[in-house]
């Protein structure tokens, strides 16, 4: 540990009620029920899910009360907990219906809400007190006085804003004892978080309660006055930004005392979510068992990038984002692998597995099995039938179970993934 | 109290213009705590800065709307006591930063609240009132019931922006430099501040020019229309609204003169006999004259139905 982590560890010990959490949080992103499972599976501590209202995601197919039940029970076998992102700015219209919804996430098993509106603070504050409230990233804060302002107003969290830097974040742990969140991987919105209506602007949709549609992303003609910057041939002008990957810098935001790691991305798919979760787990644990042993494992990056390819960066973690930083480039290339399959059922007797098809594959595909904590290994796919016996020549049918012998023991929820294009 | 009619000074000139063509109030400062002000009074100045609005009958604002960093709080507390000496009438806040500063740094301030286009519920600026706070700024986003509820349902003052450009995207990346970098160019030899006129087209919309520029703040992104809320004035005013703001940003000093002289007649024509008010398009000419002909005046939002 550096100087400013040990300080800051004691500061928060000495004064009765801890702060710090005794290890880091890993914190996933869950669209849906499904996703929720494999989050929690392959080693999310907790993971942030959105209800019908009040969420930024108004597309993701979010949960409904009964599901946030089924969520938070499953997630309980594994020590997890669930939080729901009520992180809209509410307008006037809006307002009648918080407490309400906001006792029944509490009546549902909710940890903690994510929420950047003070009007929402305080609604859950008096209405929901079970609730933890986590200030949001969407309020932007960087500075130690503005923490030490919320741990005032009674929150036991916040989110930062993505501007913060390594330094900034030290500095704060060392002048507040307060469990600080920062976003570790994902897209990101290139404004500070909260101040861009471009899509209010262009299409009446309001951007902060959920109805960006990315305008940051389209493309732009640069002019001045004698004309436009840049020549006809040049990619255009745009404010995107490329993907944050903090998996080679986790010693550096855990000595800085992060409390929670937190993965972007409610509307990526099982595939990734599963991926991207087993990578940092695995870095986070391989950390806290040894800080002086711990080696970055090429293996992690890999695993990330098999489940999308996109290029990243670390944001504002290290320096101000510059050219390389952006996107002036068509940058997503399909993933190298694709999601083929769960496994659902296994009989170590027989050597056989169940899996649920995602996508097609046949006697002879290359196959790779992975389950939680870097476990995994390659075979070629052989005969193949279905849940009656009969032979299957392809499997060419959606969520179709298939049996299948693995040449290692596997277990239900482990991936069954393929090389992209490859049936 | 007669609406307030407020507008961003740069200088001491423009207060003495400003507040000369009719200005109730001056908001002022520097980058250092501000973001997007047409030009800098140094702290050093603010006591001639004040006097000269006071003397002129108007108020003075300190400009403190920044989401701050660490670094940048060590001169805070310095900052809001020169200000409090120089007898500035409220400081506007978006960062709790701020506030945190101002009630150990100077208490008897009076504090705004404005956090820009996050500021769109009478609630949330509830919690800021318990806190002291004596007047919401609100989102150029809402429409006009919803700014009609938002003062109906609190006890603190609103203000609302009737006219100029807005902000409609903030960032602290360097886009313009770095797009630079990108094409080659040798941006570091070039200003890409306010002054240069630079905008944005997005490929489906040719005729709307984003101003856009950077400085110490990060990339600002504007408006490709005006406000405009003269001829709606009494909607507004029934409302009770308190104070009315003039955004004088990239407008030259008589564009933002034309406009206080309008807005200044309008308002004192409706609290003269509201129920006798009668809208005078001769007040919008001068404003029409002045105006870019590539900028068209809108209402913002003060129609509009938004959906998310
Ligand atoms: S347009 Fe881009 S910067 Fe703006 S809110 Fe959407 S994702 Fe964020």
């Amino acid at each position: 540990m550096n100087g400013t982590a040990v300080h800051a560890a004691e500061a928060a010990a000495g004064n009765g009620r801890r702060y710090r959490l005794d290890r880091p949080e890993l914190l996933a992103p869950a669209g849906n029920l499904e996703k929720l499972k494999f989050a929690v599976h392959y080693g999310a501590d907790a993971v942030y899910i959105g209800g019908q209202s009040y969420g930024l995601r108004s597309n993701a197919d979010n949960f409904s009360f009964e599901e946030m039940r089924e969520g938070v029970e499953f997630a309980a076998r594994y020590g997890a907990k669930v939080f729901v992102a009520t992180n809209i700015y509410a307008h006037q219209e809006d307002l009648p219906g918080i407490a309400d919804y906001l006792k029944q996430l509490e009546a549902a098993g909710i940890a903690a809400i994510i929420t950047a509106d003070p009007a929402i603070v305080e609604t859950a504050m008096q209405h929901a007190p079970g609730l933890e409230v986590h200030l949001s990233t969407q309020q932007s804060t960087m500075n130690w006085q503005a923490v030490r302002f919320w741990k005032e107003v009674g929150l036991p969290r916040v989110v930062l804003a993505r501007e913060t830097s390594m330094e900034e974040i030290r500095e704060i742990k060392s002048h507040v004892d307060l469990e600080l969140e920062v976003f570790i991987h994902g897209a990101m919105c290139s404004s500070v978080s909260g101040r861009c209506v471009l899509s209010n602007h262009f299409t009446d949709r309001d951007s902060n309660r959920g109805g960006c549609c990315q305008s940051c992303r389209w493309k732009y003609d640069l002019h001045q006055e004698q004309g436009p910057i840049g020549d006809p041939g040049d990619n255009m002008f745009t404010m995107g930004s490329k993907d944050l990957c903090m998996i080679r810098h986790i010693p550096d935001l855990i000595e800085a005392g992060v409390d929670s790691f937190k993965i972007e991305g409610r509307m990526k798919s099982i595939h990734y979510v599963a991926s991207v979760v087993g990578a940092y787990r695995q870095a986070i644990d391989a950390y806290m068992a040894d800080p002086a042993g711990y080696e970055l494992q090429p293996a992690w990056e890999e695993e990330i990038g098999k489940a999308a390819n996109r290029p990243l960066n670390t944001g504002f973690f290290y320096s101000t984002p510059g050219a390389s930083e952006h996107i002036y480039e068509p940058e997503e290339k399909p993933a190298p692998y694709d999601f083929a399959a769960i496994v659902r059922e296994y009989d170590p007797a027989t050597g056989i597995a169940v899996v649920e098809q995602r996508s097609p594959f046949r006697p002879g595909t290359e196959v790779e099995f992975v389950g939680p904590g870097g476990r995994s290994f390659k075979q070629v796919a052989g005969p193949l039938s279905d849940t009656d016996g009969a032979a299957v020549d392809v499997a060419r049918h959606p969520l179709q179970l298939i049996r299948i012998r693995t040449v290692e023991p596997v277990a239900p929820l482990d991936m069954m993934r393929k090389k992209i294009g490859s049936v | 109290m007669t609406t307030e009619l407020l507008i961003a000074a740069g200088s001491i000139d423009q207060i003495r213009s400003y507040a000369g063509a009719g200005a109730n109030a001056v908001l002022i400062g520097d980058s250092r705590f501000g973001a997007r002000l047409p030009g800098s009074i140094a702290e050093a100045d603010l006591k001639e800065a004040v006097a000269c609005a006071h003397d002129l009958g108007a108020r003075a604002y300190i400009a403190a709307g920044k989401l701050l960093r660490n670094h940048e709080l060590p001169a805070l507390p310095g900052y809001l006591r020169a200000a409090a000496e120089a007898g500035a009438d409220a400081v506007t806040f978006g960062d709790p930063a701020v506030w945190m500063a101002v009630r150990d740094a100077a208490p008897a301030m009076a504090m705004h609240w404005n956090v820009e286009m996050t500021g769109t519920n009478s609630a949330a600026a509830a919690f800021w009132s318990r806190r002291g706070v004596s007047r919401a700024v609100l989102a150029r986003e809402l429409n006009g019931e919803e700014i009609a509820d938002f003062k109906r349902s609190g006890t603190i003052e609103v203000q609302v922006q009737v006219h100029g450009m807005t902000n409609i995207y903030h960032s602290q990346r360097n886009l313009l430099q770095s797009y630079m970098d990108y094409l080659g160019r040798e941006a570091s030899l070039v200003d890409l501040g306010p002054s240069e006129g630079r905008f944005l087209i997005e490929a489906e919309r040719p005729d709307e020019r984003l101003p856009v520029y950077e400085d110490d703040n990060g990339t600002h992104v504007m408006s490709a229309d005006d406000i405009c809320l003269l001829e709606a004035l009494p909607e507004l005013l029934e409302a009770g609204v308190d104070s009315l703001y003039i955004e004088p940003l990239l407008k030259s000093e008589a564009y933002n003169v034309a406009a206080i002289r309008s807005y200044r007649r309008a308002i004192d024509a409706w609290h003269r006999d509201p129920g006798a008010y009668e809208f005078d398009e001769e007040w919008l000419a001068p404003i029409r004259a002045l105006q870019d002909p590539g900028r068209e005046l809108s209402f913002g939002f003060l129609y509009k139905e938004q959906v998310y």
